[in-house]
Formats: structure tokens, C-alpha cells, sequence
């Protein structure tokens, strides 16, 4: 018999590569504005978004494609997007 | 505890199987004619009978959306739907199936309009002839309780993992009450341990994502898995129906029934309600002296080749009656028993019959009919013919 292959993937890096690269603007987490709701972590579509051990969200620019969802989701404003050309 | 016999419908004897199955979510939106099965489960629910959760939805497609959640995380799932339902319930019916995902559903067939029809026929079903979904059809409330609980035993198969689909026709077979055996709670826990034991795809502590894409290569290697799987899933329905057939003294160990075949030179082929009344013409037949058989398909998907192909071997002729219709085409049971037999290298008679569309009656008369045209030469072989109510149409 045959073993059932499942359409599954692990995280890791995708067939596209790192996709830090594609990004025109960049996240970057005020942390004293922070009230560490971690919305941002759940809607980062990547997921570029980690929480460390006190509950504060960092991101990571290998990664992060710069679409701005946190920022547009954080509720406190504690996300500023940052062009990447300035 | 003895085991009890109920006076069931084809619908309650489902919701039965369900019950005895200890199934854990039930998604559902209500359709005709398959409403009264998760009716009779919310009342199993709700009276502290099964411990399950029912999910009211909005549609069939989010009906099935929750089955595949709530399947991804290990969760033993069931829903039911039909006609319409079963056609906006489509995409994510694919999407279980290519998910690998073990949830039992039951289709009972419905003609599909317009105009507005409840009544039964196979086109709804036969929407889901390629999509992975194992599929079976059965022809009594008794068989369908026996599949129902053999279904989730056969889905949850480390070795197939796919959903499964009992189907049967509107009616004749959902809302007509007949005497059914249960198997006794302990029977059915024995038979189809916890569903706890099935390997959950979704943990947070191990984080998968499901349907990523993937390179073309792979994906194709996906298919052609799914392939190789669903074809060996005939072992497994023969092992678990004969199991089955151990314990409740009904046997499954075979994906067809054979009726009076053994000597037959003619065999009738049929799925649904109508094999009884193809198998009351048998005897009115066998009565004056014809050598005629009967061969229901209870096993759809995969379909029984070999067991099509040692029919055919004997007998001279087949006389395939088909519920639903290719357009443009033509039957399309009657296509696949002739695909298998081209594919076996046997050439012979063989008649496709389009009886009972729309939810029009096939009767034993109809069968006994088409016997002695196909036996005067009146029907042409490999044309589609089409009979309703014993007129050629
Ligand atoms: S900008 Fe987009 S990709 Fe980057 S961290 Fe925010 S949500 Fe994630
Ligand atoms: S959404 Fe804003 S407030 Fe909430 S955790 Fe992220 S940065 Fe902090």
C-alpha cells in the first residue's frame, strides 16, 4: 500500500525565497506604544512577526514583505511603515 | 445490551449510524430531501444523546468549509446534503478530498433544475465521480446505516485518508420507512474505535499550513498519490465490510452484489433503488426459464473493474441502466462499465439504458421490457436508449 502524501508544508523558506526583498517599506514596532495585544502577530500574513518572551512583537526584515497589514491592524498605533527609500 | 431493530427511514437510519459513529462536528445547512438526518442528529444532540457539535451555517459551501476545518484538526466530521446543495457545497468538496481529509458525508440524490424537482435522480452524485471522494450508493435504510459506520473506518484508513460519500435516491430510499438492525453502542465502538486516535494535521504546537503552493512537480506528485491511494482503498472497503460482515452477519467484503450472475448469459447493471426492482425482474425472468443476473454497484469510486470484467466474462451481454446522463455523451454508469471493458480487452453486447431521470419511476416492468427487446433485436447495442414509464421516448 501506498503511503498517503498529505498537501502539507512546514514553515520555512518557500519556493520563492527570501521575501524581505520585495518590500518598498518596512514595519517598524514603536515598542513604548505598545500594548502588547499581539494583532499584528496574528495578522501578518507571512508570518514575519515574532513575540519574545515578555509579549512584544518584532519583526523579521528577511521576511517581512512590507505590506503594512500590522501597522493597519495595531490598534495603538505603535506601528510606523517607513519607505525603505528615504 | 441486545441489539434493537428499528422501523427507520433511509435518513434516520444515517442519523443513526452517525450516532453509533460518536461523530464530533456536524456542520449543516437543511435541503430536501436530506434535511431529516442532521434534524434527527441536532435531536441526538440535543437530548444529551451524542456529544457533538452542531454548526448552523449559511450555505452548503461553508457547511463543508467547516468539515474540512474541524477535519484538519483531527475531529471525526460528518454533514449530508443534496441537488442544489451538493452543487454550491462543490469547490470545497475538491478541496477535502485533495486535502486528504476523512469526513463522511451523505448525498441523497435529487434531480437538478430547472425547473424546481425534489425527486430522485444520480446527476447530483455523479458530479463527484472525479473528485477523490470515495463513493457509495446504496439501495435500503439498512445499507445505509452499515456503510455510514463503515465509512468513517474506511476515510479515517491511515493508508487512504480520504472523504467518503453514501448516497442514495430521494425518497424511495430517504423518507421510506423500513425494519433496520443496529448495532449495539459497544458493537460500534468496537468496530470504529475513538477518533481521537487519528492523527490530528493541524496542531498549534507543531504549526502546518495546508494547500500551499507548491512547485507544478510536486503537485503532480500530490495527484498522482491520491491515484495510487484511492485505487488501493479497494483492499481496505473489502477488509472493513468483511469485518463488518463478522460482526453484524451482513457482509461487505465485496464492492458490488451479485444477484443470480453465476450462469447468467444476460446481467443487468444498476446503482440505487432501482436494483431492487432490476432484481425482482430477475426472478420474474428466472420464473420462465431466462438466464438473467443482476449487478448492483455499491462501490462507485473507486469503481470494481475486476469484479465488472468476471461478469462480463461470463455472459454474453450487459444491459447497463444508467439515472444520470452525459449530455452529449450518454449514460454514464453505462460509460464506465464499457470503458472497463474495452480496458479488459472483452467485446460484446452491451445496451445503455437512461431510466428514471427527473425522479420518474423505474419499475421491474421496465427491466422485464427491456430484456426481451434486447432479445428480439429491437435495441441497438451502444446506443443510448431511453425509457420512461415502459415507453421508449
Ligand atoms: S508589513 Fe506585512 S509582512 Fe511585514 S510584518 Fe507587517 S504584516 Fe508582516
Ligand atoms: S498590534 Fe500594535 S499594540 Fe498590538 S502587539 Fe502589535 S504593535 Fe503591539
Amino acid at each position: 500500500m501506498g503511503e498517503v502524501i498529505y498537501p502539507v508544508t512546514e514553515p520555512g523558506e518557500g519556493s520563492a525565497g527570501k521575501t524581505g526583498n520585495w518590500r518598498w517599506q518596512k514595519p517598524i514596532i514603536i515598542i513604548d506604544k505598545c500594548v502588547k495585544c499581539g494583532l499584528c502577530w496574528v495578522y501578518c500574513p507571512e508570518p514575519a512577526i515574532y513575540l519574545d518572551k515578555m509579549g512584544y512583537p518584532h519583526v523579521n526584515y528577511e521576511w517581512c514583505k512590507g505590506c503594512g497589514i500590522c501597522a493597519h491592524e495595531c490598534p495603538s498605533k505603535a506601528i510606523d511603515m517607513v519607505s525603505e527609500y528615504e | 445490551m441486545s441489539r434493537t431493530k428499528l422501523v427507520l427511514t433511509g435518513n434516520y437510519a444515517s442519523a443513526y449510524a452517525v450516532l453509533h459513529s460518536r461523530a464530533e462536528v456536524v456542520p449543516a445547512y437543511p435541503i430536501t430531501p436530506q434535511t431529516t438526518i442532521v434534524e434527527k442528529i441536532d435531536e441526538f444532540i440535543e437530548t444529551g444523546m451524542l456529544d457533538a457539535t452542531m454548526v448552523r451555517v449559511e450555505s452548503e459551501h461553508s457547511a463543508m468549509a467547516v468539515a474540512i476545518g474541524a477535519s484538519a484538526v483531527g475531529v471525526r466530521t460528518y454533514t449530508a446534503t443534496s441537488s442544489h446543495g451538493l452543487l454550491y457545497m462543490y469547490e470545497n468538496l475538491w478541496w477535502a478530498a485533495n486535502a486528504r481529509l476523512p469526513i463522511v458525508a451523505t448525498f441523497v440524490t435529487r434531480t437538478l433544475g430547472p425547473p424546481w424537482n425534489i425527486w430522485s435522480d444520480h446527476q447530483d452524485f455523479m458530479t463527484l465521480r472525479d473528485s477523490g471522494w470515495i463513493l457509495f450508493m446504496v439501495k435500503d435504510a439498512q445499507e445505509a446505516y452499515d456503510l455510514t459506520i463503515q465509512a468513517f473506518k474506511i476515510a479515517e484508513n491511515p493508508d487512504v485518508r480520504l472523504p467518503v460519500g453514501i448516497a442514495y435516491d430521494a425518497f424511495v430510499i430517504s423518507h421510506t420507512a423500513e425494519p433496520v438492525e443496529l448495532l449495539t453502542q459497544e458493537e460500534a465502538d468496537k468496530f470504529l474505535p475513538s477518533p481521537k486516535a487519528i492523527q490530528p494535521l493541524l496542531d498549534v504546537d507543531k504549526p502546518y499550513s495546508i494547500g500551499n503552493l507548491p512547485k507544478a512537480d510536486y503537485h503532480y506528485i500530490l495527484r498522482k498519490n491520491l491515484w495510487e491511494n484511492i485505487l488501493d482503498a479497494k483492499n481496505v472497503i473489502r477488509e472493513v465490510g468483511k469485518e463488518y460482515g463478522e460482526l453484524s452477519g451482513r457482509d461487505y467484503s465485496s464492492l458490488v452484489e451479485e444477484y443470480e450472475c453465476e450462469d447468467a448469459d444476460t446481467v443487468f447493471i444498476s446503482m440505487g433503488a432501482m436494483a431492487g426492482e432490476g432484481m425482482d425482474a430477475v426472478d420474474k425472468l428466472r420464473d420462465k426459464g431466462y438466464k438473467v443476473g443482476h449487478l448492483t454497484i455499491r462501490t462507485y469510486r473507486p469503481f470494481p473493474d475486476h469484479e465488472i470484467k468476471t461478469i462480463a466474462e461470463n455472459a454474453k451481454r450487459l444491459i447497463v441502466f444508467s439515472r444520470a446522463l452525459s449530455n452529449g455523451k450518454g449514460g454514464i454508469l453505462y460509460d464506465d462499465v464499457a470503458s472497463t471493458l474495452y480496458r479488459e480487452g472483452l467485446r460484446m453486447e452491451t445496451y445503455d439504458i437512461i431510466a428514471g431521470l427527473a425522479g420518474t419511476e423505474v419499475s421491474e416492468e421496465d427491466f422485464m421490457k427491456i430484456y426481451h427487446d434486447v432479445r428480439s433485436g429491437k435495441l441497438d447495442t451502444g446506443k443510448s436508449i431511453f425509457i420512461r414509464r415502459g415507453e421508449y421516448v
